[in-house]
């Protein structure tokens, strides 16, 4: 071995797919290798440019983008790329730019090709570790819903019919009453049976066409036309139609290849409902809104705990969407609140109705909007003051455990603390737990802080909204008059300190340990949401969720410029991560819970958690500075 | 000194003396090489053979002291062909002083069966011919080399250079921002390899090894191109 290749050997060891070559393929690599240099922004591969060597990150970073353009992978020191097109047609399959200051080792295609042919391992490695195979499967996942879904599941009621002979004042009049967007328009049949259905009185008829919404612009107002126009000659003559037992997948194919937004749905001949375009996408998107219908239609706590799989799978399908940890943060919290208020409802049934009014606050994630699969239950009572121990708390016990047992049942555990409607300093009238509040802003002790940092995420889940909103009037207006209560907020913000950094399949802790899992909750995102509370509470903020938190602080002096926006990208950034790994614990029947597992993260990710980890640790060094504890006080 | 070795005394002079050499120089080695020259000072940098060369002396002053060995890349703007360098040990004719010993950790022994300078002569001027050489500092590489070849062959061996510690300074000596910084007491840059490389994100090498050495200037000149002259810029306003 040469002397002088020592340095390039030494640093492809570091680095899979070369950390587990022979000494003499690695000797081989390193006296073939041969450099450039890459300025931050230029271009290193082109599309459809020919490529002969496999190109590796000795220093920098780069962006590897599809073709369309769209990022598709960013790969830092010790990465890989090119080896895609080397094993295909040697024509540039991925563009990549340098998105920094970039050294790049070029490994010649005979080299690489006498690894894949020597070295299984590294083969292995070129040829499975494919991003693009990867997502390329997802899609085919969640196409498969479209393609298993039948067309029936998404019709709703019958559809709205009229005679051929039918007034279009009269038409439009039906479809106002019936909150519709579209009608069938029907006329006797003729000999050829052409278009021939069987209407509500099963009789044989012929589907003449179809009038929608922009038909009464475009086909009525439009030409002057009088309102006692017969239907039948504005109806769109269109009579494309799909049987109810085709795929919802088919029903957007007949969609696009007809260019209509409507179409009529038929069991055989019966028409049994129109099926518009939104219908498709809102299956596609938003399919916790139709849990949430599902939840309110749930008569027991049995049949709300058997949702629990349905809460899932919208939860992986939303991630897989691409939605952000906003949309999944408050779609959840939503479902939250709606098995929440369905318990209580399913509970005064049981229990009769609440002897004074009451509300029933969530705490926590779910008052902030910002729950993920893994969650466990903040709840409290708050209620009215005429509210008497011997003669009402029986009642509210009884519904606290109701809620509580029937929310474990769906998946939101007990908490550990006893923060739950069930501990009895947890069910107090409003007077009381306005002492509480002042007591802890006031005179703030370590117990206190903990239950500050829990309780002042609040929000009403079901009953009288006004005591939480006083509530939260309260601390917004106490807190930012004290800075000692800050100073201690801040100080207790700092106690979860996120990890010094990244490094391939381990975590450098601050005492110089490894780790190779990471709780990104307790290191990430708590201690984020953390910090923008004391933000918020400073600046009499009353937003629960952590980035309209943001927002309010933006507005005020307390961060400087640009730190706000770091801190919301770095929130959703940690969160996003913490959700995705959910999604994989789910995917491999995991308990799903906060931890990832370095080697889970794919390169272009360790990137930005390095960068968040930073901003995190940042805005709590600032914290620190910004609320400092007051000079004692005479 | 043979007329025709006259020194070059402004970078556009080299043109000439390069056609001159090539039809006086008297050993056939030393002709071949010049006649092998065939840049002109418009070809652009993004066109030029480049080579980067790099030697380990037993101390700086050309006259006394002697080379040990040389590294040489050959390299374009766009590639650094290290698979191709070219790394020699010679054995100087006076003996090593224990102070550069420490410096290059190239010991006696290491230089006990190497050849001499004049030996190795052939395969060096091939492997330069063509090619423009790029060195960090020109006051060592072709000093040393020009007066070991004159020793041996009575006649010298001059050429252009690109210094990439000259371009470093144009920047960061001489520009206006330079001259403020230093006029308000600021601390001139550092015009080192190993600085200068960091100002341009290229990694550190470990040095003192003549083909490390050049690999490191060769990625140094790619950087310096890409960023401050571009590659159209003529060669022969960088060379000198």
């Amino acid at each position: 071995m040469d002397v002088e290749t020592l340095e390039i050997r030494q640093h492809l060891a570091r680095f899979p797919p070369f950390e587990a070559l022979s000494d003499e393929l690695l000797d081989a690599v390193a006296g073939a290798v041969d450099v450039a240099y890459f300025r931050a922004g230029s271009d290193i591969l082109r599309f459809g440019e020919p490529i002969h060597d496999l190109h590796y990150v000795r220093s920098g970073a780069v962006d590897v983008y599809r073709r369309s353009g769209a990022l598709y992978n960013r790969l830092e020191e010790g990465d890989v790329f090119g080896h895609f097109s080397l094993l295909r047609n040697h024509k540039v399959h991925f563009p990549t730019r340098a998105i920094e200051d970039t050294l790049i080792y070029l490994i010649p295609d005979s080299v690489f090709q006498r690894l894949c042919g020597e070295d299984e391992q590294f083969a292995d490695f070129v040829e499975l570790e494919q991003p693009r195979l990867k997502s390329a499967f997802e899609k085919r996942e969640s196409d498969a819903d479209m393609l298993a879904t039948r067309v029936r599941t998404l019709v709703g009621r019958a559809p709205l019919t009229v005679d051929a002979g039918t007034s279009v004042m009269e038409a439009a009049r039906r479809l106002t009453e019936d909150n519709q967007s579209a009608l069938l328009v029907l006329g006797e049949p003729d000999d050829q049976h052409r278009h021939a259905i069987t209407d509500a009185e099963g009789q044989t008829r012929r589907l003449l066409g179809i009038i929608t919404d922009s038909d009464f612009r475009a086909r009525v107002l439009a030409r002057g036309l009088p309102p006692d126009t017969p239907v039948a000659h504005v109806a769109s003559e269109h009579t494309v139609t799909i049987q109810s037992d085709e795929t919802l997948h088919e029903a957007m194919l007949c969609m696009l290849r007809n260019n209509v937004q409507h179409l009529p749905v038929l069991h055989r001949r019966r028409p049994i409902g129109i099926l518009h375009l939104s219908d498709l996408v809102r299956h596609q998107t938003h399919t916790s809104l139709y849990l949430v219908q599902r939840i309110f239609s749930q008569d027991s706590a049995a049949g709300l705990a058997a949702l629990l799989p349905d809460v899932r799978q919208a939860f992986v399908r939303m991630v897989e969407e691409g939605a952000n940890s906003q949309m999944i943060g408050s779609s959840l919290s939503t479902i939250g609140r709606s098995f929440t208020r369905r318990l209580l409802e399913l509970g005064e049934v049981e229990l009769g109705p609440p002897p004074v009014p009451y509300c029933f606050m969530a705490l926590g994630s779910m008052a902030r909007n910002e729950q993920t699969i893994v969650t466990d239950q903040d709840n409290a009572l708050v209620l009215d003051d005429g509210f008497n121990p011997q003669r009402d708390d029986a009642y509210f016990a009884e519904l606290g455990k109701f809620v509580s047992d029937g929310l474990d049942a769906c998946g939101y555990t007990y908490c550990k603390g006893g923060i739950m409607a069930t501990n009895p300093k947890w069910r107090q009238p409003l007077r009381v737990w306005k002492q509480y509040f002042g007591d802890w802003i006031g005179k703030p002790t370590p117990e206190r802080l903990l239950h500050s940092s829990i309780f002042f995420d609040l929000d009403n889940v079901h009953g009288e909204e006004g005591f939480a909103v006083q509530l939260q009037d309260l601390v917004a207006e106490r807190a930012t008059d004290s800075p000692l209560f800050l100073a201690a907020m801040a100080r207790n913000a700092l106690n979860r300190k996120p990890p010094l950094g990244f490094f391939r399949n381990f975590v450098m802790e601050k005492d110089g340990k490894q780790n190779n899992t990471i709780n990104v909750k307790r290191r990430g995102t708590a201690p984020m949401v953390d910090l923008i509370r004391v933000h918020a509470l400073a600046c009499g903020s009353t937003a629960q969720n952590s980035f309209d938190r943001l927002n309010d602080i933006a507005d005020t002096q307390l961060l400087p410029s640009g730190v706000g926006e770091r801190i919301r990208y770095a929130l959703e950034f940690l969160s996003m991560v913490r959700i995705r790994h959910q999604v994989i614990d789910l995917q491999r029947d995991r308990p799903p819970d906060n931890s990832i597992e370095p080697e889970n993260i794919p390169s272009s990710e360790r990137h930005n958690l390095k960068d968040a980890f930073q901003v995190l640790s940042d805005a709590q060094k600032f914290l620190q500075f910004r609320y400092p504890l007051p000079a004692r006080r005479g | 000194m043979p007329d025709y070795q006259r020194p070059v005394k402004r970078p556009s002079d080299w043109h000439g003396y390069m056609h001159r050499c090539a039809e006086a120089a008297r050993d056939p080695r030393l002709r071949r090489y010049f006649r092998a020259w065939n840049l002109d000072g418009d070809t652009p940098i993004s066109q030029a053979p480049l080579a980067a060369m790099d030697m380990e002396t037993t101390g700086l002053d050309p006259h006394r002291h002697a080379i040990i060995s040389i590294g040489l890349v050959p390299f374009t703007l766009g590639r650094v062909h290290f698979s191709q360098r070219r790394h020699w040990l010679v054995k100087p004719p006076r003996p090593l002083e224990a102070a550069s010993v420490t410096l290059h950790h190239i010991t006696h022994s290491d230089l006990a069966g190497a050849p001499d300078l004049g030996d190795i002569l052939d395969e060096l001027l091939e492997a330069m011919a063509g090619r423009l050489m790029v060195v960090h500092y020109r006051n060592i590489e072709r000093p040393f080399l020009n007066a070991a070849v004159q020793a041996r062959l009575g006649e010298g061996l001059m050429f252009p250079v690109i210094d990439t510690m000259e371009l470093e300074a144009r920047f960061h000596r001489q520009s206006v921002r330079a001259r403020l910084r230093h006029w308000i007491g600021g601390a001139p840059a550092s015009l080192r390899l190993q600085e200068s490389r960091q100002r341009y994100g290229l990694p550190a090498y470990q040095p003192h090894h003549a083909a490390v050495d050049a690999l490191a200037t060769a990625e140094l000149l790619q950087a310096q191109i890409q960023h401050r002259y571009g590659p159209e810029s003529p060669v022969g306003e960088l060379w000198g």
